[in-house]
Order: structure tokens, then C-alpha cells, then sequence
């Protein structure tokens, strides 16, 4: 028997059969393995995992088959009979550790309140097993960090405090939910092989939600892909990445960026649109009665970017490379050094003198969701700077509407709102917009990170077109190695506020000199894997 | 451009008539309580024509009569009917309540953009805000009052001055979080002045909140009006109010308590009746109900 069998599960909204979430899933997992449930944004796969663990949101319910965990149907179970298997039988881990965690009370003591209700053993012996735990999970001076609070941890840590939480009583179910999706990709790399370790320590299974086929590469046996509600394929992790059934998975792994450098594009010697030197941000917090406490947030950043070429930061958070773009578009005032924006130093212009030099660079965010005022048309949004620079309305309109049609939209979509798009959608406003000041340079604020896979593809093919049509010069802000690797010319690697690494993409991500990027670069999850072509690289090289 | 706002999408207009009518027939106390409002509103407004007595006439030969078919709800201390007085005292009670909301909230709005988006002036203005949030707001009325003496606009002043710091520190709130907007960011990107920054993309956030505090601020200023007048800092007390008719009869309780009671009472419904119909605007506003109703 099959340690959980999920058959026919449909999920409506309402119980209103004909808005269907999740339509017919069939998933089953044995004991000591890990199945991973792949999928885009609306694929049903997160509400999948919450049906079985019971947490489904009110509106939500299922309306059609069976969950069998070792032969129980869960569906039927009662809300205090389920209440005693989370814990002992199953649990789950989820994205965001911080917010799953309570913020005010000590981690121990929220590891500790799992055995509190599940077991009778006495308050020391419910201490010591804590500890213990603590230290299956490699957690560093656990006496210590048994009395802290979440937010005097690392991201990491208290992911592995969460781990600790779920495993505790020894469930044979582990649920993970993009357990590692908010987390960095040398954290991510350590909570993967945790989660491996404790499957083979504890023979638990393990269904492991996830978007990221890298992810899946590393730690799946078998796979389901799942598109909107509807299962794709089932197959062994091996099959599935060599001979993948459906066009869907197809499309979805050749979506994945390759972790292998483009090749060199030739120099053209147009010159140098954006040039920072020695740039520095430090924030200081002095306050009444308090300390003074200096933060580097960026250090002796020097760059220069070409007319029609890609300069890619990359670092994980904290690195300070989103400093540099706020510095370098001016949203905060670097503390020194000088950002060269077509042939003018603007880093210590007044808001005043440096309005003409706005139009020169422009900028895309990371959450289409926010970069949008919701209340105003889409169209309007994309006037706003060359109003701010006479255009007469007439004519800005007139423009939008045509680049909304170079970035695949429809013109008509001036007059709509922002909550009419999908994410891709916005993402290409947010683009027109920035294009309509006819910029030198665009910052790309990790642009692309907030998408699906494939969404992310068609928006990455969309600004390299872009580039090529109007030599735009791209300073693209990101924490994937794959995307960087994919579309920078140059890149320029930092950490904790401090350039490590800057040179050709070839060079820094293909022969990596420092040891900071070589972590990175091995940290990447399916690095092996060349998505692209169903192989691992390995047999591409014989 | 006015035209485009009108066909506008349904979920960020407040006015449309479906809204209206949604948010009115939320509940049966929500429209209850409209119902009350809309009756009170109309008989102030209508006062002259619809009292059956005039609210000022001395008739000393009905003193402190209890109701009675000539005078509803009987008479005061000085023969006066009180049905007239009540409904004539509601003209000042709802001009001062209308008033002084519009007036914090427009006052409130002003400073709190400004605080919110302006570093300097924030600093300044908003131990300025916590300074005057310190004083009790009865007392500051008082103080007010008895400074410039009872008038209309003393007493609107009056009240309307304790309200201002929480429209401030509202509006601040709000401009705080939305100004880390990325679209806020995109606008300055975009070269857009800080006033065009202001009115166009952090003020309409406001105005949900606003207009859900406004009518707090309304009941509450009705009820400040009338413990001025009942204090006797209120407005001159020939001018009926719902607060002076109280004071009046207060020391006749014992031989008429309906002078007393009976504008209490509409005193509290009133009140009671704005904030069920707050609450249920703020519920319909709310994001998190919004999203409800969307999935729906």
C-alpha cells in the first residue's frame, strides 16, 4: 500500500463544479520517497498539498475523490481526528519562514508546543528532544538559539527551525511548499540536501512543491507536472527530463534558462552609455541616545555599459545590488562616487537639475503587481514622462499605443487597467513605459523574477529584441545565475555590499576566479542539467 | 480624460449607484440606520416648515407640561415645545457634525500628504500632532471657547481642531506605505513633479480611509457639540442644539425627565446610526472584503 494515495481529487470554488481549481489529480508516494509537483502560478499545485493536510481556504473545496493517507481517507476524517494527524502522521513546511513562524515567542518554545500536544513526555524530556532536533537540523550553539526569536535568525535558519517543527514526531508525510523559493541559492542548496538527509534518516516521504525544475533535478524521484488544475504527466525524474511527454513540459523545460554563458557579442564602439566610479551608499542610523551604526550597503561599485550590450549584477539579498540600481537611478542618493549618464555626472544633482537626465535611463521592477498605479489606465501610465517633458498629449498617446504594439499588446490596451493584465502583461507595460522616454539605458530590477518560467522566457526574448532594435543599453539586476548567464555580455558579481567579481560573462561565469562565485555557481540547483536539450551536460561533453 | 474616469472599471469607483445601493442594503440595521439618518437630515433641513410650534415662543402658561396631543413630547421649563426644539436643534447638532468632518479631513489631508512625503516637515509637524493629541479634546474645546467666545464657528473650530491629529497620522500612514510603491518610484523615474506625485498617485489611496473616518469624526463632533452646550461652552443658548436643550432641563428632571431623555435619545441614535454606516462602508472598502467578493 501506497503511503499516500491521492485519486481523482477535484477541487471547486464554492463546490460550484464548473470553477474547478484542481481537476482529477491522481498522485501516489511511497515510503522514503520524494514526488514533486511541478507547476506555473494557478497550476493547483499548493492547493493540492493544503487539501491533504486539511488547511484548503473556506471557499475552497473538494468536490470529487479520495486522499488516502496509509489507507485513511482524509476527505472523511473528522476536524479532530485530522487535528491529531498533522504532526504524527504528516506536516508541512512553506514558503516564507518568517511569517509561518510566530514572530513573538522563542523558537524552542514553538518546537517544543508540537510535542507539548502530541505526546505526554515531561517538560525536560520535551527540552532535550528539542534540542536534539535542533541539532538534526544542523542548526548552530542550539542552547542559544533554543531562547531566540525568528527575526534574529538568518532566512535559512529559520527554515531549518520549521523543518525542525514538521519533523519532530517523526511524520511519515513531510509536505514542503516552495520550502526554498524565498530563500538564496547557497541556502537553498543546504535546506535540499537537509531535507534529503532526513528522508533518509527518518524514511519519510517527502512531496516537495515546486516551480523550479533545478530544484526538481536535485531532489525528486518522480515527478507530476500540473497545468492549470490538470495533471500533465506523471514520470520518474530521469524520464521526465530526457523524454518528456506532453508539449507543455516540453515547452516548460525549454523555458528554463541554461546556466552556460551566451557567447560573446562583438564590441560595437558606440561608446559608453552609463558609467558609475567608486560608487558608494552607506546608511547611517544615529539616533537620540543611540548607538551610531553605519551600513555599507554598497562599496566602491565601478561599471561601465555599453550602447547595446547587457551588464548583469548578480548577488544574492543583502549583496547590495539593487542599491546600485536605486543609487544609479537616482530613487536614493549615493554617498559618493559618480554615476556618468551620457557624458554628465548626475550622482549630486539636485531633483531639479537632474530632471532633464531622467529620460536618459529608465527603469522595470521586480513585481508587475505594484508597478502599476491600479487606479489609472494603462495608457495614462504610460504618458505620465513625456507629459512631464511637453509632449503634447496627442502625440504621447499616440506613441504608447504603438509601443504597446512593440511589446506584443495590443493597442487598444491604453484604455484598460492595469488589474485587466496577467503578470507577463504588466511586466510588458511596465517596459512600454520605460520606452517611452526613448531612454539610453534601462535598469532592470530583478524584472523577470516575479514570472513563470515561460513567461519569463518570452519577456527575457522580448527585451533582447528590444535591445537590438534600439541599441538599448541593459543594466539587468538579478540573483539567477541561469538568467544572467543567458542574456549579459558582461557581469558583475557582489556580495555584502562589495564588488567580488566584474568581467565578460564567459569569463566570470564560465571560469570563475573568486571563491564567493564558484560557491554561487556550484550552489546553483540542476546546474548538471542542460534543460534545454533533455541531457545532462556531462553527456553533451562526450 | 473626465469621460474615461467615468466608464471607468466598477472596483476603484466609490460613487457608482450599485455601490451605494450595495453598501445601503448590507444588512437590515445598515439600512435601518440609513432610513433614521435620511428622516433626521430632512426634518433639520425642513425644520421651519415642519415644527408644529415655534421653537423660541415663550409660553409661560404651559410649563413643564408632560406629551400631550398640542405639544408631542411636552413642554420645557419655559413653556417651549420640546418636539420643535429637538427637531429645530438638530440643525446646528448636524451643520457642527457635517462641518467639522469636512473640515479635519480636509485640514488632516493636506498635513498628512505633506508629512508623509516630505521629510522636514514631518519631523516638525508631527511632534506638533503628538503635542496636541496630548490634551483631552473636551478639554481643548473649553479652552478654545471660553479663549474666542461661544459662536458657530468658535465652537466648530472648537471641535474641529482635536479631530485634525488623526486625520494626520491616518493619511500619514498610508502615504508612508505607498510611497515605497514601485510605481511610485516609476512616476519620480519618470521625472514627475511632487505634486503631480501626490494628487495622482498617493491621494486616491486616501480617500477610502478618509471617508470612513470622516463619518467617526461626524458622530463624534455631534456628541462634542452637545457637551459643550451641556457644559455651557457651547453655542449661544437661545439657538436650540441638542447639548443646551439638555443643560436646560437637566435641573428639571425630576418633574419632566423627557427634556432630558428624549434628545439624548435622538442624540444616540443619530450617533449610532453614522457609525453602523461607517462600519459598512468600511466593510465594503476593505481590500480583504473586496477580494472576497471578487472570488464570489
Amino acid at each position: 500500500m501506497s503511503l499516500l494515495e491521492i485519486s481523482g481529487l477535484r477541487i471547486a470554488l464554492n463546490g460550484d463544479e464548473d470553477k474547478q481549481v484542481v481537476k482529477g489529480l491522481n498522485l501516489k508516494i511511497e515510503p522514503g520517497q520524494t514526488m514533486c509537483l511541478v507547476g506555473e502560478s494557478g497550476s493547483g499545485k499548493s492547493l493540492s498539498a493544503l487539501s491533504v493536510m486539511g488547511l484548503l481556504p473556506n471557499v475552497l473545496s473538494p468536490i470529487a475523490g479520495s486522499i488516502l493517507l496509509k489507507g485513511e481517507n482524509l476527505l472523511d476524517a473528522s476536524a479532530h481526528r485530522m487535528r491529531s494527524l498533522r504532526a504524527t502522521s504528516m506536516s508541512m513546511i512553506f514558503q516564507e519562514p518568517m511569517t509561518a513562524l510566530n514572530p513573538v515567542a522563542r523558537v524552542g518554545q514553538q518546537i517544543e508546543e508540537v510535542l507539548e500536544f502530541h505526546s505526554d513526555i515531561s517538560q525536560s524530556a520535551r527540552r532535550s528532544r528539542v534540542k536534539e532536533m535542533m541539532e538534526a537540523v544542523h542548526l548552530p550553539d542550539v542552547d542559544k538559539m533554543y531562547n531566540s526569536f525568528p527575526h534574529q535568525l538568518s532566512g535559512g535558519q529559520r527554515q531549518r527551525i520549521m523543518i525542525a517543527m514538521a519533523l519532530i514526531m517523526s511524520p511519515q508525510l513531510l509536505i514542503a511548499d516552495e520550502p526554498t523559493t524565498a530563500l538564496d541559492v547557497t541556502t537553498q542548496a543546504q535546506i535540499l540536501s537537509l531535507i534529503r538527509e532526513l528522508r533518509e534518516e527518518q524514511g519519510a516521504a517527502v512531496l516537495f512543491i515546486t516551480h523550479d525544475m533545478g530544484v526538481v533535478s536535485e531532489i525528486a524521484d518522480d515527478v507530476t507536472v500540473l497545468k492549470l488544475g490538470e495533471v500533465m504527466e506523471t514520470q520518474s525524474v530521469d524520464n521526465l527530463l530526457r523524454y518528456p511527454q506532453t508539449d507543455y513540459t516540453r515547452a516548460l523545460l525549454q523555458s528554463v534558462p541554461s546556466q552556460v554563458p551566451r557567447p560573446e557579442r562583438n564590441k560595437t564602439s558606440e561608446g559608453i552609455v552609463l558609467a558609475t566610479n567608486d560608487l558608494c551608499k552607506t546608511y547611517d542610523s544615529a539616533g537620540f541616545l543611540k548607538k551610531a551604526r553605519q551600513v555599507k550597503a554598497a562599496q566602491g561599485v565601478s561599471i561601465s555599459l555599453m550602447k547595446g550590450r547587457t551588464l548583469g549584477i548578480v548577488g544574492e539579498s543583502g549583496s547590495g545590488k539593487s542599491t546600485v540600481a536605486r543609487c544609479i537611478m537616482r530613487l536614493i542618493d549615493p554617498t559618493s562616487g559618480s554615476i556618468m549618464v551620457g557624458g554628465r555626472d548626475i550622482a549630486t544633482l539636485s531633483q531639479k537639475e537632474l530632471k532633464p537626465h531622467r529620460k536618459k535611463i529608465q527603469i522595470v521592477f521586480q513585481d508587475p503587481m505594484r508597478s502599476l498605479n491600479p487606479r489609472i489606465e494603462v495608457g495614462q501610465s504610460i504618458i505620465e514622462g513625456p507629459l512631464n517633458f511637453g509632449v503634447p498629449r496627442n502625440t504621447a498617446m499616440a506613441r504608447a499605443r504603438e509601443l504597446l504594439e512593440l511589446v506584443g499588446l495590443p493597442a487598444s490596451a491604453v484604455d484598460r487597467f492595469p488589474h485587466q493584465f496577467s503578470g507577463g502583461q504588466r511586466q510588458r507595460i511596465a517596459i512600454a513605459r520605460a520606452l517611452a522616454m526613448d531612454p539610453d539605458v534601462l535598469v532592470a530590477d530583478e524584472a523577470v523574477s516575479a514570472l513563470d518560467v515561460s513567461v519569463q522566457a518570452q519577456v527575457l526574448d522580448l527585451l533582447a529584441e528590444l535591445q537590438e532594435r534600439l541599441g538599448l543599453g541593459i543594466l539587468f539586476i538579478t540573483h539567477d545565475l541561469g538568467v544572467a548567464a543567458q542574456i549579459c555580455d558582461d557581469v558583475l558579481v557582489m556580495q555584502n555590499g562589495q564588488v567580488v567579481e566584474y568581467g565578460p560573462a564567459a569569463k566570470v561565469l564560465g571560469a570563475p576566479q573568486q571563491d564567493y562565485t564558484k560557491a554561487l555557481i556550484a550552489a546553483a540547483p540542476g546546474r548538471h542539467w542542460d534543460f534545454a536539450n533533455f541531457r545532462p551536460f556531462a553527456e553533451a561533453a562526450n | 480624460m473626465t469621460e474615461k474616469m467615468a466608464s471607468a472599471s466598477p472596483s476603484y469607483r466609490l460613487t457608482s449607484l450599485s455601490r451605494t445601493r450595495q453598501i445601503v442594503f448590507s444588512s437590515p440595521l445598515v439600512t435601518i440606520s440609513t432610513l433614521v439618518l435620511i428622516i433626521i437630515i430632512l426634518s433639520a433641513l425642513l425644520a421651519p416648515w415642519v415644527v408644529p410650534h415655534d421653537p423660541v415662543r415663550l409660553t409661560p402658561s404651559v410649563r413643564l407640561k408632560p406629551p400631550s396631543d398640542l405639544y408631542w413630547l411636552g413642554t420645557d421649563a419655559f413653556g417651549r415645545d420640546l418636539f420643535s426644539r429637538i427637531i429645530t436643534g438638530g440643525r446646528i447638532s448636524l451643520v457642527v457634525g457635517v462641518a467639522a468632518a469636512i473640515f479635519a479631513v480636509a485640514l488632516g489631508l493636506l498635513l498628512g500628504l505633506m508629512a508623509g512625503y516630505i521629510r522636514w516637515v514631518d519631523a516638525v509637524l508631527m511632534r506638533m500632532v503628538d503635542g496636541l493629541m496630548a490634551i483631552p479634546s473636551i478639554l481643548l474645546a473649553i479652552a478654545i471657547v471660553s479663549l474666542w467666545g461661544a459662536s458657530l464657528w468658535t465652537v466648530l473650530f472648537a471641535i474641529t481642531i482635536p479631530e485634525v491629529p488623526r486625520v494626520v497620522r491616518l493619511v500619514r500612514s498610508i502615504v508612508l506605505s505607498a510611497r515605497e510603491e514601485p510605481y511610485v518610484e516609476a512616476a519620480i523615474a519618470a521625472g514627475s513633479p511632487t505634486t503631480l506625485i501626490m494628487r495622482r498617485h498617493l491621494l486616491p489611496n486616501t480617500i477610502a480611509p478618509l471617508i470612513i473616518q470622516g463619518t467617526y469624526i461626524c458622530a463624534s463632533a455631534i456628541l462634542t457639540e452637545a457637551i459643550l452646550s451641556f457644559l455651557g461652552a457651547g453655542i449661544n443658548p437661545e439657538t436650540p442644539s441638542w447639548g443646551n436643550i439638555m443643560a436646560e432641563g437637566r435641573i428639571y428632571f425630576q418633574i419632566n425627565p423627557g427634556i432630558v431623555l428624549w434628545p439624548g435619545l435622538v442624540v444616540s441614535v443619530a450617533i449610532l446610526s453614522i457609525n453602523l454606516l461607517g462600519d459598512a462602508v468600511r466593510d465594503a472598502l476593505d481590500p480583504r472584503m473586496a477580494k472576497r467578493g471578487i472570488e464570489r
